[in-house]
């Protein structure tokens, strides 16, 4: 614990931390634009220098300078406000100053902190620099010129991402930023060079020129395009969210969000249901609530009612949607719309156990049937961080490219009966094993059974220590569970019983022709296939639409707030139940969203507490003995919602970079 | 200057074959003196040889001036984490001026290897990288086929020279970037990435190559090496003065009536060096505008300050200059020294790796600058603000490149304003036009 004093103040400051920390620790504000605390230190902007003693009789880069016990570090010196002065002055010499056109301006590091330590005015009279634009995929946009050589993209694209198609080329004033051959970075992160980007050199090619940062409503939310349960902003302006960008939290997303959490935005405003549906002589019709309703209440279902759940709703709607079928005398309810049936008897056996910060201590990770950097790509950003720390990746399934060094061990289940003898040596040895099951395994039977059996086997539970993690990709599936939504046999048990009221609540994913004899009443936000097979269509809101609990794949509990109106007549979907459930003479016991929430947390008390959900632990004994290969279950990322199908940019993406399809741009 | 240093003697000469008369092949080397009984010098001991060349009062020939005892005596004396250690040779001779490299190189490149093992040895290398300037061709064939004379000879390799010491040379070549001289950047290009310098601390010493403890050091350091160890320390510590010992290879450039390479006594005055070996000044003594005694980055001296100074590193320092690599660029009255240094400063521009801040925009600033006063088209106020912008990137960046593109224009500035105040002057009309206050 080193003591240093800064601009003489003494304080002690933790072993290993740089000078910059120290300053920060003391309350001093360093400017920086190359240092960023996930990113490895590059030093190169020299914004943050210092004066430090003992030292040489020049500043110093705080970034970069270790604490050591007895400096005296001063942040308000005239040589440190000169320094500042004079790195400002250069950083500015060759930029384009286009700030009235430039996306970032008001959110930009460059306009911030040249207010606060910069010159009034430039001495620079020579032209200034121009670059040419780099193509970059269709997330992110470049004005080069405005470019200050920060590498912060450079050093994202390599070690968090694990992409390193960016890079630097040229030498001197002529060095520029690029991509590989102006390729596209073929990364499911790439969005987030925009963040990082303390400039408006690498802005959001979908945001472009929509809106100025004060002018938008900032309302957190919870992302349901995976299980990850990324925390994000919602900025919208009057009805339309414009962008979701990420919020810090360490334990779930760091301060990452993936490409679709940030650009699914522009779906929700495209093939909207703004109104209700009935189906008349095979037609959908456009139809007024009541008539919506009483077409419903007219089903003489006689308590064959079941309820299926979407992948990206929250825990009220699915309590309410769980409430009412009960009510109607029905008990089929179900969430795994694709058909897997794996056993739920304890949450545990299908939980994230390490959870997601601690899968970065693991020291050895055992992926099975899982293509983490499509299912859950901020996982796989964890375990990037693992293998930084030492630690070794096996893999079982289907060969991807997971940006990092695994050892396939083969696309076989059998395998999982008997693993190679090094890679029992390995797990024996390891301290902190860990084992990621992925939706191949799940879908295949005695895989689930399989894995569970080698926690004993590879000794994944130890004191302070779960490494059995069951990897979910939608965001409702662990709420769904705690609630119930789960049969025995699955969907399929339900297309057999064939219910006569089959209540989608935004269910994209469901084979609708096993559901031929049922009257299907879909609750829902978006024209997709759960609305196109329905009777009547309800308009309901999506996430962004309204408040909700969600709860994540290690089982955390995390709320969101409403950040616009649905569209047209559609209304939050606690609302249409409740009103529903009124026509139909079952009326549901709340009154307003509050007491929904109320009731659920009665029924289930984890709802309540914003942290993780305590399984326990057990496990069930599963039949065993799966053989063959395991399939993929996402087969195209950017597309695996109703939100992101509805999506331009979303489109693009897949088109471009899974189907390799190339766009030629309008010049500017 | 107090003591006059006599000119060297024929027979205090490192470098016998500076000038090619002779071949530089293994044979003709040995007859020279190089890998004579080099077994014997390895026996010395490793800290032995450290003691001694602490005590030949060598400093570092690359420029900076470090004393070489004292740098090899940071390598760690045993591995503790397994990590080998290494030796980097710096051949990367960039500097403009500077052309002493490349003679040892081309003709007494066995001085070089010869001084590598030692050096090698007495850090407790597992081997040294020679990083050879791209541009030099004809050199690194030379280096390459001399490597592998050394060891087809068994001086090298696997017990090299009999001693039971395995030491590898590899000859790597660079792609020509000035800023791969410098050390840590010169480390990451031999790991093949992008030549841009490091920022230390870590040192080079802590964790260089590949993460393992480096020493970098100029060619001519370590070629001398093994002469010092042969003829004694004390006798190289007998020639040049006090904290400047030695000999060292001057390479004199410019207007001079014989420009050349030659090997003399450290803190010898300019007027002897230049009388004696390059047949004096182009238009006698009278006609010297300025030199610039240590290679392009250091800040050039006039005439009359550098006459009689001893070109060593304290002498110069004296002066308001450096020794630098010694590389003497002589410029008489026909010189436009406004655009010879405006030259230099487009060099580091072009030069300039643009990793950090200052020395990115400073050095495209201060060229464009630095054109304009050449042709007068600038205000006088310009003048001050130059030189306050290359006092904004001297000591702000992470190498010393951002030091060496500002300190020839702030020896300009000291040295010459009057001439760059005439040609403002001259350019806007012969008589000066008052300004109204704005």
């Amino acid at each position: 614990m080193p003591k240093l004093t800064v601009d003489g103040v003494e304080l002690e400051v933790p072993a290993g931390a740089t000078v910059l920390q120290a300053c920060e620790l003391a309350g001093k504000e360093i400017p920086r634009f190359c240092y960023h605390e996930r990113l490895s230190i590059a030093g190169n902007c020299r914004m943050c220098l210092v004066e430090v003693k003992p030292g040489p009789p020049k500043p110093q880069a705080s970034c970069a300078l270790p604490a050591a016990d007895g400096q005296e570090i001063r942040t308000d010196s005239e040589m440190v406000k000169k320094a500042r002065e004079g790195v400002m002055e250069f950083l500015l010499i060759n930029h384009p100053l286009d700030c009235p056109i430039c996306d970032q301006g008001g959110e930009c590091d460059l306009q911030d902190q040249s207010v606060a330590y910069g010159r009034g005015k430039s001495r620079f009279e020579e032209n200034k620099r121009a670059v040419t634009e780099k193509y970059m995929g269709p997330i992110v946009k470049t004005v080069m010129t405005r470019c200050i050589q920060c590498t912060r993209c450079v050093r994202f694209a390599e070690e968090v991402a694990g992409v390193p198609e960016i890079g630097a080329i040229g030498r001197g004033e002529n060095m520029q930023i690029t991509t590989y051959l102006e390729h596209a970075a073929k990364s499911e992160l790439s969005g987030n060079v925009v963040d990082l980007c303390p400039v408006g050199a690498l802005t959001s090619k979908p945001y472009a020129f929509e809106a100025r940062p004060w002018e938008l409503k900032k309302t957190q939310a919870i992302d349901v395009m995976d299980a990850v349960g990324t925390n994000i902003r919602l900025d919208s302006r009057g009805r339309q969210v414009l962008r979701a960008v990420p919020r810090i939290n360490d334990d779930v997303n760091e301060e990452w969000a993936s490409d679709k959490t940030r650009h699914n935005v522009d779906g929700l405003v495209r093939k909207r249901l703004d109104k209700p549906y009935v189906r008349k002589d095979g037609k959908l019709v456009p139809a007024s609530w009541n008539e919506a309703f009483a077409a419903i209440a007219a089903v003489r279902h006689g308590g064959s009612v079941a309820a299926v759940a979407g992948d990206l709703l929250d825990c009220e709607t699915m309590f309410a949607g769980k409430l009412l079928v009960e009510r109607l005398g029905g008990t089929m309810l179900e969430g795994r719309q694709t058909g897997l049936a794996y056993d739920v008897s304890s949450l545990s056996a299908v939980n994230f156990n390490t959870t997601l910060a601690g899968i970065e201590t693991a020291d050895v990770i055992l992926l099975v049937g899982t293509n983490l950097r499509w299912e859950a790509p901020l996982v796989n950003t964890r375990i990037r961080k693992a293998i930084k720390k030492g630690a070794k990746i096996f893999g079982i399934g289907p060969q991807v490219d997971l940006t990092y060094k695994v050892e396939w061990l083969g696309n076989d289940a059998s395998l999982l009966a008997k693993l190679p003898q090094a890679v029992v040596e390995a797990f024996g040895k390891a301290q902190r094993p860990a084992m990621i099951v992925g939706g191949g395994v799940l879908a295949k039977d005695g895989a689930h059974g399989d894995t569970l059996a080698l926690v004993e086997t590879l000794g994944l539970v130890k004191e302070g220590w779960n490494g059995y993690n069951v990897l979910h990709f939608a965001a409702a599936r662990m709420g769904g569970l705690m609630l119930g939504y789960a049969v025995d046999g699955g969907i399929k048990a339900i297309a057999a019983a064939s219910p006569k009221l089959l209540f989608s609540l935004g269910a994209d994913e469901v084979d609708y022709s096993a559901f031929e004899d049922s009257f299907k009443v879909y609750i829902g936000h978006h024209g997709d296939k759960g609305a196109h097979a329905a009777d009547v269509i309800l308009p309901g809101a999506s996430y962004a639409e309204k408040a909700g609990t969600y709860v994540n794949l290690e089982g955390r509990v995390q709320r969101g707030e409403k950040a616009v109106f649905a569209p047209g007549d559609a209304r939050e979907d606690w609302s249409i139940l409740r009103a529903l459930s009124e026509a139909m003479g079952a009326t549901l016991p709340f009154d307003s969203f509050g007491q929904l929430r109320a009731e659920m947390e009665k029924a289930v008390p984890a709802f309540g507490q914003l942290d993780l959900a305590d399984y326990g632990w057990s496990l069930p004994k599963l039949p065993t003995g799966a053989n063959g290969e395991f399939g993929s279950p996402i087969k195209d990322f950017y597309l695996t919602n109703a939100i992101c199908r509805a999506s331009p940019t979303m489109q693009q993406c897949s088109a471009e970079l899974i189907h390799g399809e190339t766009f030629a741009e309008a010049a500017e | 200057m107090s003591n006059v240093i006599a000119p060297l003697s024929d027979k205090d000469r490192i470098f016998t074959n500076v000038y090619g008369f002779q071949d530089w092949g293994i044979d003709a080397a040995m007859k020279r003196g190089d890998w004579d009984n080099t077994r014997k010098l390895l026996e010395i001991g490793q800290d032995e040889i450290i003691e001694r060349m602490k005590a030949s009062g060598l400093r570092g020939r690359g420029g900076a001036g470090f004393p070489t005892g004292m740098k090899w005596s940071f390598m760690p004396k045993e591995s503790k984490d397994g990590r080998p250690s290494f030796l980097v040779i710096n051949a990367d001779e960039s500097e403009p001026g500077s052309c002493k490299d490349r003679e040892i190189i081309r003709h007494d490149p066995h001085k070089l290897i010869e001084g590598a093992l030692i050096a090698g040895f007495a850090m407790r290398a597992r081997a040294a990288y020679i990083y050879i300037r791209g541009e030099f061709i004809y050199e690194a064939k030379v280096l390459f086929a001399a490597v592998e004379q050394a060891y087809e000879k068994g001086f090298l390799g696997k017990n090299a020279c009999g001693s039971g010491y395995d030491f590898d040379v590899f000859v790597h070549r660079g792609a020509g970037a000035y800023i791969c001289g410098e050390e840590t950047a010169q480390i990451e290009s031999l790991e093949g990435k992008k030549g841009q310098p490091r920022l230390k601390p870590p040192f080079p010493a802590g964790a260089g190559l590949y993460g393992c403890p480096t020493t970098v050091n100029n060619v001519e350091s370590i070629a001398v090496g093994p002469t010092i160890l042969r003829r004694s320390p004390e006798w190289f510590a007998s020639i040049g003065r006090e904290n400047n010992k030695g000999t060292k290879l001057f390479q004199i450039s410019g207007h001079v009536n014989k420009p050349c390479v030659v090997e003399e006594s450290m803190g010898i005055s300019f007027r002897e060096l230049i009388d004696r070996h390059c047949g004096g000044i182009r238009g006698g003594w009278d006609n010297l505008l300025a030199v610039i005694p240590g290679g392009s980055s250091v800040p050039l001296v006039p005439a009359a300050q550098i006459m009689d100074a001893p070109m060593d590193f304290d002498g110069l320092k004296a002066v308001g200059s450096g020794l630098g690599t010694a590389a003497v660029i002589v410029m008489d009255k026909s010189t436009d020294i406004v655009r010879a240094i405006s030259r230099i400063s487009y060099f580091y521009k072009h030069e300039s790796c643009g990793q950090c801040t200052p020395c990115r925009e400073g050095t495209g600033w201060m060229w464009r600058v630095m054109e304009r006063l050449r042709t007068g088209d600038a205000e006088i106020e310009e003048i001050d603000m130059l030189q306050q912008v290359t006092k904004q990137v001297e000591g702000h960046t992470i190498c010393a490149l951002g030091d060496a593109a500002a300190w020839p224009i702030q020896g300009l500035i000291r040295h010459f304003r009057p001439e760059i105040e005439r040609r403002i002057n001259e350019s806007k009309g012969s008589t000066p036009v008052m300004e109204a206050a704005e």
